[in-house]
């Protein structure tokens, strides 16, 4: 685990004042006009003793541990847009643990568990919502494979309970369970400690705390070359010309291919757009996340009111942010013959960010043959969930050049090997 | 949405397609023995490129025919559509398949028939 920082003292670790309830008094009084600054923008130096490339919430918080556990603060996060600004920012931010193999268990309830006092350990507010993740079936079948599945959870000790339709619409009223529609409602599954968080506050609160201890976090930079002096790797080329580290982390989601062949290093990946939008704002109506991987729709509603739905992936490989039309129709359809409320919402925003699905749907958290090149990738549709278990348990991976008991199993020789972490049927969709 | 020029049937939205992946993935011939890390090349290896890429496509909600396109996957603009079992001939697509480090694999050498020994002793 984390050693947490001392959550009653008035600064963080590095000397940064907190924020708190006095502090917001203080700055109300002057007119919000001058706060603290979260984290600077400096010049990138000549060298350092780690890179992380990439500034989503898993870069960050990988950059975070390595400063907050491992002692290593010569570190720099390099970003080519803004922080968040990839699938961190335009994630449904659902969070679960409810995988069903050993190893999903372990490193997504590893995530769950940090998030639990993330809030507190970073100092700011994520939003951390354990308002409950229900996921729904629609024919015998999919319920009976859903018990198993259950049953496979609960035996790693996460909770997870079967509920059947009554029950369901007692906990969320607005559904549909009349058992004629196309897909009715047969019965689902909850996990009581799953929930929500607010994307941004994630990254910029791993930002913040990075920053406080010392880590260089310098957006606006693009890595254009991975430079290797035979098996090892010496550094990155970027947009800010040429910096030295013997030891470099890629956490580029979607982009992990066209960093994988700027070093030689092959990966399994496809890159494809997922697609979410939401509805303008209503009245608290929905205090629960639902999930249908039959109908290929998820739904919750965010602070603000909107209604927050995701789609199924793309069919086809792009790095374009956005996808196809007929996608989030297919969507839209399903949501409104669940819940007929919805179709009276207008659409507010909609948006795609670009995913790296990977074949057993499980991430890569892995060496490669480039001495000191890491690669954090493969968290396909459904990496949110896991950013705090990813980035420390990645942390320790570059710390000590080799991975810890979580992060063994999600090693590249997998695909090798053919001890693959197969989790389409908890992760087939998007979420 | 796209429109996807069928070989067969003409221009239809992409709805009645299915895309297959990686164009020109060739299996390794069982008469080639290659270890488990260059049959993994085959199996899980994907080129992935942000720009022009080369893949498969199946008409599946009409003629049902397997087709190859090469199609840019940063403005999602079809460069050429050619048959399954041929080469492209457009020079951005000649070029990216000249250039994929598939090319190069050890997996796929050992697609083509191995090299027969003919030597002069060979008959004897
Ligand atoms: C629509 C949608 C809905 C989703 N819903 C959920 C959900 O409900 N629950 C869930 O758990 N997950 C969900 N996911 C998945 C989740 O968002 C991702 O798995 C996760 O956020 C990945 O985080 P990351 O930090 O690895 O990647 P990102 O946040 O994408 O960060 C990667 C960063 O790398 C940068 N980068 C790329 N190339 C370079 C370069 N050459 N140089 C410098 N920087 C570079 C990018 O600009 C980007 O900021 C969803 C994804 C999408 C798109
Ligand atoms: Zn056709």
């Amino acid at each position: 685990m984390a050693e947490s920082p001392d959550r009653g003292a008035r600064r963080l670790p590095g000397g940064k004042p907190k924020y708190s309830v006095f502090s917001l008094m203080r700055n109300a009084r002057r007119y919000h006009q001058d706060w603290q600054q979260a984290w600077r923008s400096p010049e990138p130096k000549k060298s350092y003793d780690a890179i992380i490339i990439g500034g989503g919430g898993h870069g960050l918080a990988t950059a975070y541990y390595l400063a907050a556990v491992h002692r290593i603060t010569n570190i720099a996060v390099i970003e080519k847009g803004w922080l968040g600004g990839g699938n961190t920012g335009r994630n449904t931010t659902i969070i679960r643990s409810n995988y069903m193999w050993d190893e999903s268990a372990a490193i997504y309830d590893h995530a769950l568990k940090l998030w639990e006092g993330l809030t507190q350990d970073l100092n700011f507010n994520l939003m951390f919502s354990q308002r409950g993740v229900l996921t729904i079936a629609h024919s015998w079948h999919e319920l009976r494979e859903m018990s198993r599945r259950v049953h496979a959870i609960r035996l790693n000790g996460i909770d997870s309970d079967i509920l059947t339709p009554d029950q369901i619409k007692k906990l969320v009223p607005i559904i549909n369970i009349d058992q004629s529609i196309r897909y009715p409602v047969m019965g689902g599954f909850l996990q009581r400690r799953g929930g929500t968080a607010r994307h941004d506050a994630v990254a910029w609160g791993y930002a913040r705390a990075a920053d406080d201890l010392g880590v260089d976090i310098i957006q606006n930079c693009e890595v254009t070359g991975l430079r290797r002096k035979g098996n090892r790797i010496e550094g990155v080329e970027t947009t800010k010309g040429f910096i030295k580290s013997p030891k470099v982390g890629c956490v580029v989601a979607g982009h992990c291919s066209v960093l994988g062949d700027m070093a030689d290093i092959r990966l399994p990946i496809a890159s494809r757009p997922l697609q979410a939008l939401v509805s303008e704002p209503i009245k608290p109506e929905l205090d629960t996340v639902i999930m249908s991987n039959a109908v290929h729709m998820y739904i919750s509603q965010s602070d603000k009111g909107e209604m927050v739905l995701g789609a199924g992936v793309d069919k086809y490989n792009s790095y374009a942010q956005r996808g196809s039309f007929p996608v989030p129709e297919h969507m839209i359809a399903a949501a409104v013959e669940l819940f007929p409320i919805l179709s009276r919402l207008r659409m507010l925003r909609h948006w795609g960010g670009i995913v790296d699905t990977c074949p057993d749907a499980s991430p890569i958290l892995s060496k490669t043959d480039v001495k000191g090149l890491y690669f954090n990738c493969g968290w396909g549709t459904g990496g949110f969930k896991a950013t705090p278990g990813s980035g420390h348990v990645f942390a320790d991976l570059i710390a000590n050049d080799r991975p810890n008991s979580i992060a063994a199993p999600y090693a590249l020789d997998r695909f090798q090997t053919g001890l693959l972490i197969d989790e389409h049927g908890a992760a087939g969709v998007a979420h | 949405m796209l429109l996807i020029d069928c070989p067969h049937c003409g221009a239809r939205d992409e709805t009645e397609f299915a895309c297959g992946g990686e164009a020109h993935i060739a299996r390794p011939l069982a008469e080639n023995t290659i270890s488990d890390a260059e049959f993994a090349e085959y199996l899980f290896w994907r080129d992935n490129p942000k720009g022009v890429f080369l893949e498969r496509w199946c008409h599946t909600a009409g003629c049902r025919r397997w087709f190859n396109a090469a199609r840019d996957t940063v403005t999602h603009e079809f460069i050429e559509i050619y048959a399954m079992g041929s080469l492209p001939k457009s020079k951005a697509a000649k070029d990216a398949y000249a250039s994929a480090w598939r090319r190069q694999t050890a997996s796929e050498k050992a697609a083509k028939p191995a090299q027969k020994t003919s030597g002069k002793g060979a008959k004897s």
